[in-house]
């Protein structure tokens, strides 16, 4: 079964079609969606703002991180259960979405850079814990993260505009092969 | 009474050139939720430490003064981003009943974000007693709590626009 045959098979689903056509349960999950940014992404921000000497130079950095750790991962989970409904109400066209591709390629790449953070600079936090501008690897990491994470909202939001969409014909040849648009041959 | 004025507004050339665009209205609104991100960061850290939770080994003092330009810069790119959004279509605002709660939820949230609020974070009188740490920690926890349902109201009347 290939993946767009999943997604169609997903959105015959008597709850996708539910939660699509709810009145008030689809536009719930995506406000729930869009406000556990402040909790997810802006303590990310803050940790990145930290690691950058941009926010509490005088807090050692292990000590925000442990603080904050919980809710940003609170966030998180809220931000993927959440994120999944909103797939679930609409699989097909989402996921022939040039910006819902782009977004899970961001999202790829900023787990990638914090897998990276963690199992490397941050392991000898101990030896720059209390520096304001801290190493270069660091900082990269906390430049990295503030890129994609913003690259990965505005895709989001993005997501609801049909610019590019399938059914939105002729596209260039990038974006149907980008979004697995199949597209009838010219006569 | 009102309502002449926002069909004003809506004649307006920076409201009609958004319209007038595909992309303008999408992108301003990009910028509008970066803002959230940063504004609800720097406003959570600090309501969290009042409410006791996060950062709680630091004083809130130093906490909220290190937050506050992060705050301010991220309310100043959320308001001049904002105006534009409305002024594309102040004609829906104006018969949108979530736009109007946002409103009125933002002004109260902005009066007792640099009232009360800023008060209660930069006043660090030293508590001399048990009774008053107690006491002290029981308004912070109030004062952040309130904080953070104004700031919820306006957030997710704001979202809700969208939607009417």
């Amino acid at each position: 079964m290939s993946l767009l045959a999943f997604c169609e098979w997903l959105a015959a689903t008597n709850g996708s079609i539910a939660l699509h056509e709810s009145l008030y349960m689809y536009p719930l999950v995506e406000s729930i969606h869009v406000l556990a940014l402040c909790l997810f992404v802006g303590l990310a921000v803050i940790l990145d703002l930290r690691l950058l000497g941009k926010v509490l130079r005088g807090v050692p950095v292990s000590q925000v991180a442990d603080k904050l750790l919980p809710w940003t991962i609170s966030g998180f989970i809220v931000m993927v259960i959440t994120g999944v409904l909103l797939f679930y109400a609409i699989p097909v066209r989402t996921y022939q979405s040039v910006w819902f591709r782009a977004k899970v390629i961001f999202l790829i790449l900023a787990g990638l850079n914090v897998f990276i953070f963690h199992s490397g600079i941050y392991k000898r936090v101990t030896g720059w814990d209390m520096d304001a501008r801290t190493p270069w690897p660091a900082r990269r990491a906390a430049i990295a993260s503030l890129i994609l994470w913003g690259a990965i909202i505005v895709a989001g939001r993005f997501i609801a505009y049909n610019w590019f969409d399938c059914d939105i014909q002729p596209q260039s040849a990038f974006v149907n092969w980008f979004a697995g648009c199949v597209v009838a041959p010219l006569q | 009474m009102l309502l002449p004025f926002f069909q004003w507004l809506e004649s307006l050339w920076l409201g009609q050139f958004i319209v007038s665009s595909n992309w303008l209205f999408p992108v301003i609104e990009s910028v509008h939720l970066l803002a959230l991100a940063v504004l609800g960061g720097s406003v959570l850290i600090v309501d969290m430490r009042l409410i006791g939770l996060g950062l709680r080994d630091r004083a809130v003092g130093e906490i909220a003064r290190d937050a506050r330009p992060w705050m301010k810069g991220a309310l100043v790119m959320m308001i001049a981003t904002g105006i534009p959004l409305f002024l594309s279509e102040p004609t829906k605002c104006y018969y949108s009943q979530a736009f109007w709660v946002k409103m009125w939820a933002l002004l109260f949230a902005l009066i007792y974000t640099f009232t009360i609020r800023t008060r209660v974070t930069r006043n660090q009188g030293i508590a001399h007693t048990e009774a008053m740490v107690r006491k002290t920690a029981r308004l912070q926890m109030l004062v952040g709590a309130l904080s953070i349902a104004l700031w919820f109201t306006v957030a997710a009347s704001g979202r809700w626009i969208g939607f009417s």
